[in-house]
């Protein structure tokens, strides 16, 4: 039991590797469901519903990543920083894949109606914020960039707060008056930023 | 080179020629004998010539897509939550000024001539279906109670029944759903009460046993499982308007000039369709109704 204990909170390279691969194979879980109910005609709006579906997996992965740091101070093993990259990317991947779904099956690039949405419609605009901040997060995410950037790369990738902010709200705002899935969301979030907030404040006020 | 010859066995002497000109009589029979009583409850009605000749939606996306509050907030949640409804018996008050204020059963409302009405339904949320609705004009339930002089809008009220409708525990909307329209649109000949679809009785998702449906209005205005029905000298409170005023108006008429304060109403995607469409002035109802709205603003009264 000890041994076992042991190698889940400090696992060896191989396993690391076959752990990274099982949570590689998980986040794509959420896609062949939504790739089945669409093929399979089980939705009566399919179009709405690709589009939502894979919004809210953006909101969920988004989060998951935000989590990480909490659960470690919480006492979850190291590893699991290892694997924030990873779910970060992914939350990237199902916002490239909601985006396109509303540029190309919603809106069938109708330039026009879609410039009308960012700039009318607050909660598209807060959307495309949200995306446009995440570009260069994904951009910068390999070994590479971090070390290139150095302290910055720290600095740069604190845009992940207010991106996830503008994912919430954008969820609440499109909500017709049911408000209480957006609500859940926005509460995690909350508890995600106050104890980012808490953990910075005893040195201010030093 | 091919000889014709006369058949050896005619089809006459297979099948005797009462029988083949009473088919439709004859495979009826023979369905009857495979199903239960209950799928046979089907709604005679005449056709109309207020029908679209647009190609209708299947009854599965008819009965599966859904906004009807009381049973969640999800489009499936009515289909899934709706059978706990007692619709037997039903009746509906109708009160209010009117000279003859009374309750009508169900039994009497499937007495009226029905007919079949193919209309257009556009929801406020950007979607639209075509639907095949059996009813009668609400015109005539109202001739019945004879509206004075006073009546100048109609308010309508959808049963409250917290222990059937699962929906109602949460305050999403202020309950009873209430709806309403003016004298003059409620009698329009447009207007109906619904209380079959696709030849059969209402399925309880689509507001069994009997609702409002008003074609060139936004879906939310058709209230469904209607208890309640008061004529008004003035204008009533509606459920969505009390929920947000600056977004549904009392009128709340089909316009793409007029955009919901949160996204477009300028084009809309049929259901079972790819590509969407654009959204026509009073759900393309306007040559019949447009003249009830003249002189009004319709985007300061959307």
């Amino acid at each position: 039991m000890l041994t076992l204990a042991a190698n889940l909170a400090r696992p060896s390279p191989r396993q690391l590797s076959w752990l990274k691969g099982a949570v590689f194979l998980l986040c794509l879980l959420p896609l062949c469901n939504i790739a089945w109910v669409v093929a399979t005609g089980t939705a009566v709006n399919p179009i709405e519903y690709l589009t939502r579906a894979l919004g809210v997996w953006t909101l969920r992965l988004l989060l998951l990543t935000l989590a990480i740091s909490p659960l470690r101070w919480l006492g979850a093993p190291g590893w699991l920083l290892r694997l924030r990259r990873m779910l970060g990317l992914y939350a990237f991947f199902y916002g490239v894949l909601h985006l396109s779904s509303y540029l190309w099956l919603d809106q069938f690039f109708d330039w026009r109606a879609i410039g009308h949405d960012i700039l009318k419609r607050p909660f598209i605009t807060v959307g495309m914020l949200a995306m446009l901040l995440m570009l260069p997060l994904a951009i910068t995410s390999s070994d590479g960039w971090m070390q290139r950037l150095k302290r910055n790369w720290g600095r740069l990738h604190r845009l992940v707060y207010p991106l996830a902010i503008c994912g919430v709200l954008h969820y609440w705002w499109l909500v017709k008056r049911d408000i209480s899935q957006p609500a859940l969301y926005a509460a995690i979030l909350a508890v995600l930023l106050a104890w980012r907030l808490w953990q910075r404040w005893p040195r201010r006020v030093q | 080179m091919l000889i014709r010859r006369p058949a050896d066995i005619l089809p006459s002497d297979i099948t005797p020629e009462a029988v083949y000109l009473n088919r439709r009589q004859f495979m009826a029979g023979a369905a009857g004998l495979l199903l239960p009583v209950s799928a046979l409850a089907a709604l005679p009605a005449r056709k109309s010539p207020y029908s679209t000749a647009e190609q209708a939606n299947s009854r599965s996306d008819i009965t599966s897509y859904n906004n009807y509050y009381e049973f969640g907030t999800g489009k499936d949640e009515p289909a899934l939550y709706a059978g706990r409804l007692k619709t037997q018996p039903w009746n509906i008050v109708v009160d209010g000024e009117v000279e003859k204020p009374r309750s009508f059963g169900m039994e009497e409302l499937l007495k009226y001539p029905q007919e079949e009405r193919i209309y257009r339904l556009r929801c406020v949320e950007g979607w639209s279906m075509v639907i095949p609705w059996i009813g009668f004009p609400l015109a005539s339930l109202l001739a019945q109670v004879r509206p004075t002089s006073k009546a100048k809008y109609v308010a309508f009220e959808t049963a409250l029944r917290p222990g059937e409708m699962p929906g109602v525990a949460r305050r999403v909307l202020a309950w009873p759903y209430r709806e309403g329209l003016r004298i003059d649109e409620a009698m329009h000949p447009l207007t109906i009460l619904a209380v079959g679809l696709y030849g059969d009785v209402l399925p309880k998702q689509n507001g069994a046993p009997i609702r409002l449906v008003v074609p060139w209005k936004y879906g939310f205005k058709s209230i469904k499982a209607i208890s309640r029905i008061r004529l008004l000298e003035k204008q009533p409170a509606t459920s969505w308007n009390l929920a947000a005023p600056d977004e549904y108006g009392f009128y709340s008429n089909v316009n793409p000039a007029v955009d919901h304060p949160r996204w477009s109403q300028a084009s809309e995607r049929r259901i079972g369709e790819f590509l969407k469409r654009k959204t026509l002035p009073f759900n393309g109802y306007g040559t019949q109704v447009a003249q009830l709205y003249r002189g009004m603003d319709l985007v300061k009264n959307f």
